[in-house]
């Protein structure tokens, strides 16, 4: 069974439920092996995505319309106001404040991921997570490149800019970094 | 290049996702623009940021026993290839079948299911190159191909003559049994024919409807079960179920 951690983790960051994600996969992979007898290279994976994907989108739109459709707006200018410093990411040393700060840093910039829109989220996950190129992220969720791009862009925008992580740059605890 | 035009390049920059002419004019500007060149460091360490601290969620332990256990023992389809209209087409199915329908014509129960059987083997076959496992509009060898391969010994017609050609035959899984598809052209269009024996054999008249846009109808004759299923027009389609049935009925 191919891909299937791949498969796993985009369900997951889509549906934000670990037993709605197994559901999800599950369906994913009866519909895939349904249709098809063989799954091929690489290529495959970004295919199986594709199933993955739609998968989720039916599920949501059936269990929790909302999502699918809320915050989703691409056109609307990003305001621009001081934003996540990456810097903090990067705890260094192996002291225990260091590793309890990175920890909450790392809760942090998950629940910013997972607070964004579905369809920026989608993007992101499948670019830094899963390491498609344009052309696959294209195929997986039906757009042309450049929407891609410009998607990604805000995608990205969107996160630096979001509460949890703006919260975090006023963190207090940010300035025991060596 | 401009500011603006860096600003929208700038993430297909960090993801190495530009020709090499806007790379290099990017680089240039990066170089030459510090409040650009913040927003390159932005969008890179954000990335190696969430690639570092995001959770990759693995799939849990028992979900491949449980995915594999959902799994048919073998793969419903016979197809070796597949390609991404195929796919299009197998996904816009699978919704559709997902969303449910009202068949109004056919009967409810077994013709329904067997219905939506014979819609998505319809659309299976268009998918990569399945359509035919004996391309050829001889009936002296398509029937003879089939017959080795099957349990019955199908009617087998060429109807070019009528505007319909037969374009080769194909072996098919449907309602639990395999049954022979032959294949028809009308055009640009294909008609698959599925047919197979059955046990009651009564003849029965056309029953027909038409589910996402496909033609489906179905008769029993002379012992067999017959389902038509195209995205043929439906006077051309109907026209073809007749002809069918009309060199059955001369052929007997």
């Amino acid at each position: 069974m191919p891909h299937l951690d791949a498969a796993y983790n985009l369900a997951r960051w889509l549906t934000r439920n670990e037993h709605d994600a197994e559901d999800v996969v599950q369906d994913a992979y009866l519909r895939a092996f349904r249709f098809f007898d063989g799954f091929r290279g690489d290529e495959g994976r970004a295919w199986l995505l594709t199933i993955v994907r739609h998968t989720c989108y039916s599920w949501l739109e059936k269990n929790r319309p909302a999502e699918v459709s809320a915050g989703f707006d691409e056109e609307a200018p990003a305001e621009e106001r001081a934003g996540f410093d990456p810097d903090m990411m990067v705890a260094e040393g192996g002291n225990p404040e260091a590793i309890a700060l990175q920890n909450a840093q790392r809760r942090i910039l998950n629940q910013a991921i997972a607070e964004l829109p579905l369809g920026f989220r989608e993007v992101l996950i499948l670019r830094e997570l899963e390491d498609l190129s344009y052309k696959e992220i294209a195929r997986v969720i039906d757009v042309p490149v450049g929407t891609v791009m410009s998607r990604l862009a805000r995608a990205r925008k969107l996160l630096r800019q979001s509460a949890p992580l703006r919260a975090m740059s006023g963190l207090p605890a940010a300035e025991v970094k060596p | 290049m401009n500011c603006r035009d860096a600003l929208d390049l700038v993430d297909g920059y960090v993801d190495g996702e530009l020709d090499l002419v806007k790379s290099l004019e990017i680089e240039q500007h990066l170089g030459a623009c510090p409040a650009c060149k913040v927003q390159y460091d932005q969008v890179r360490e954000l990335g190696s940021g969430i690639r570092a601290h995001a959770l990759y969620h693995a799939a849990p332990k028992g979900l491949r026993a449980r995915v594999a256990a959902a799994l048919p023992r073998e793969p419903a389809s016979r197809m070796r290839a597949w390609g991404w209209r195929g796919m299009a087409a197998a996904l816009a199915l699978a919704t559709l079948l997902g969303l449910g329908f009202g068949l109004t014509l056919l009967q409810p129960g077994a013709d329904e299911r067997l219905a939506r059987e014979v819609v998505a083997a319809h659309v299976r076959s268009l998918m990569a190159d399945h359509l035919m496992d004996v391309a050829s509009s001889d009936q002296h060898t398509v029937k003879p191909w089939i017959a080795g391969k099957l349990d019955f010994s199908p009617p087998v017609e060429d109807l070019a003559a009528r505007g319909y050609a037969l374009a080769g035959g194909r072996l098919d899984y449907l309602g639990e049994r395999g049954v022979m598809a032959l294949v028809y052209r009308r055009h640009a269009h294909v008609i698959n024919l599925f047919v197979w024996p059955q046990a009651s054999g009564a003849d029965s008249g056309v029953r027909s409807d038409s589910i996402q846009g496909y033609n489906v109808a179905h008769f029993t004759r002379a012992g067999m079960v017959f389902w038509a299923v195209s995205d043929l027009n439906p006077e051309e389609f109907k026209a073809f179920v007749g002809l069918v049935r009309d060199q059955l009925a001369s052929a007997r």
